[in-house]
């Protein structure tokens, strides 16, 4: 029986209120603004970009405003928008060696060319809380720097760019786009044939936003599920392969966190063009391999790319992808989770596992009735099996 | 391979789209008048990667792109696609290239297409000065054994 139920419109609008309300919170405090969002809260918007899987940091940072700072919400906005867009075009697979990079170190290679370059790293800092920031309008003290570009961003204010300090070797070797400048670490190790080749192709890959997910999916597949799947459930997996549940042996032979351009041809023009710029983490890692009966030892990879600077993301996609990978570099299963596609590229996705648990607090007054009446008949039937018994 | 003049022109369309949007409104304030034959359209690109950096293609995720094709009354046809969805940038970046397909180049060059280019190296010089600053100079510490 179908029980149609009216009645709750009034309360809907009433709690929408509401949440527009709390939304702005108190109106002593100044309402924050999306350029804010944009600015001030740049990694939250890189995880909504790259979980939405739409990059556009405006968006991205009006989603989190509107979610009020519910990640998944807001990206549960964006993938919603990202249905409403005609698709234009893919690009041409971007190039990360021609990346103009704020980071890049490597876990396996002291002395790479180029240089281990830390960025703007959480890494040494000492998890302190800095009350400085909490004394709203005071600059940041400088901190006195050994040499150029290590100054405070205050300094930047007056002027001063960096552009006057004594050229880095660094600059004009690859950091002024186009040409490949910042070879990968792999590619040093693939030279003397240690490390498997990664084999360039430009076939048209499968993509999961137009087709459903089949299994078994191929590598390309997995890397645009695990590319949006959600941070979370991605790093736990990784972790788990650390300790042991599916171990691979991963060491980060590079991570480069940068900006890439993004070609694409268009086809009223004939040829390929720059149409923008995104930022972006790359992880390899190199993987322990003992060989197989048609390979020798070398070393192995996994790959994590993210839209974004999401290092976390990144380096544990690459894990997760290298454990995915045990078939067909001829590993045995140990049943980890890591290494079941199923598991992990049919739960990976936050946007699917939060639709289907949230629905179980809508109505479900019917299914509910059905169970109701099924346990008192069960409880009657086992009270009269009781009752003859005795 | 395109010709030398479409690699010109592939250089200045990459310029106007990467071009901040106000920055190049500020350029070029008043449009010549102009047909539009596609109006400003906000869509996605898919990015794609490649596996291992170097290997298979595969879908990273889409980003937001607004195209716009105009023609100018004496006949060029200029065309549009920027990251984003600024649909005025569009407009823009295609009325600037039609202009840049007719005697304007020059000037256009010198007042537009050649400002941008400066800003847009000074910027990344500036940000490659700053992660210079951050790359690490190992030195090794004097061992036992070499006393």
């Amino acid at each position: 029986m179908y029980v149609a139920v009216k009645g709750g419109e009034r309360a809907i609008d009433n709690a929408h209120g509401w949440l527009a309300e709390e939304r702005r919170g108190d109106r002593a405090v100044p309402e924050l603004t999306i350029p804010q969002i944009r600015e001030q809260m740049k990694l939250a918007v890189n995880r909504v970009m790259a979980e939405g899987s739409l990059y556009d940091p405006d968006l991205a940072a009006l989603a989190i405003k509107q979610a009020r700072g519910d990640l998944i919400e807001a990206v549960f906005l964006i993938r919603a928008y990202r249905t409403t867009l005609p698709r234009l075009a893919g690009s041409r697979p971007v190039d990360t060696a021609a990346m103009a990079v704020d980071r890049r170190i490597s876990a396996t290679f002291k002395d790479l060319p180029g240089g281990q370059v830390l960025g703007p790293t959480f890494d040494y800092t000492h998890r302190l809380l800095d009350f400085a920031l909490m004394a709203e309008g005071e600059p940041p003290t400088p901190v006195p720097s050994p040499q150029g570009g290590g100054e405070a961003p205050g300094a930047e204010a007056e002027g001063g760019t960096g552009l006057d300090a004594p050229p880095s070797p660094l600059v004009g070797e690859g950091w002024g786009g186009g040409a490949p400048h910042m070879p990968h670490v792999t590619g040093f190790l693939n030279r003397d044939g240690l490390i498997e080749a990664a084999q360039p192709s430009d076939a048209t890959p499968p993509d999961l936003t137009r087709e459903p997910m089949e299994l078994p999916a191929d590598r390309a597949l997995r890397l645009q599920a695990l590319a949006r799947g959600d941070e979370g459930f991605v790093l736990g997996l990784a972790y788990s392969t650390q300790r042991g549940y599916g171990r691979t042996h991963a060491f980060v032979g590079e991570l480069r966190i940068g900006r890439v351009a993004v070609e694409v041809d268009i086809p009223e023009l004939g040829f390929a063009v720059e149409i923008g710029e995104i930022e972006l983490t790359e992880c390899e890692t190199v993987n322990q391999f003992k060989g197989s009966k048609t390979e020798p030892p070398q070393f192995t990879r996994g790959y994590g790319l993210v839209m974004g600077q999401s290092e976390r993301k990144a380096i544990a996609m690459s894990l997760v992808d290298r454990a995915l990978r045990w078939q067909e570099l001829g590993e045995d299963f140990t049943g980890a989770p890591a290494q079941d596609a199923e598991f992990v590229l049919m739960h990976c996705d936050n946007i699917q596992a939060t639709g289907f648990l949230e629905h179980i607090k809508l109505p479900h007054y019917v299914d509910f009735q059905a169970e109701l009446e099924l346990v008192r008949r069960l409880r009657a039937e086992a009270q009269t099996m009781q009752e003859a018994a005795e | 391979m395109p010709s030398p003049d479409a690699e010109a022109r592939r250089a200045w369309i990459a310029t106007l789209a990467k071009a901040p949007p106000a920055r190049l409104a500020e350029l070029m304030p008043e449009l010549p008048p102009h047909d539009v034959l596609r109006s400003p359209e906000i869509g996605a690109v898919m990015v794609r990667g490649r596996t291992g950096g170097t290997g298979a293609a595969f879908n990273l995720g889409e980003m937001t792109v607004t195209r716009c094709s105009v023609r100018l009354p004496a006949g060029p046809v200029g065309h549009a696609w920027v990251q984003g969805r600024d649909k005025a940038h569009a407009r823009r970046a295609a009325v600037i290239d039609a202009l840049m397909q007719t005697d304007a180049a020059q000037d256009l060059t010198a007042r537009v297409i050649a400002p941008l280019q400066a800003e847009a190296a000074a910027h990344r010089a500036a940000r490659a000065e700053k992660a210079a600053g951050t790359k690490v100079e190992f030195f090794t510490m004097v061992r036992g054994e070499d006393k």
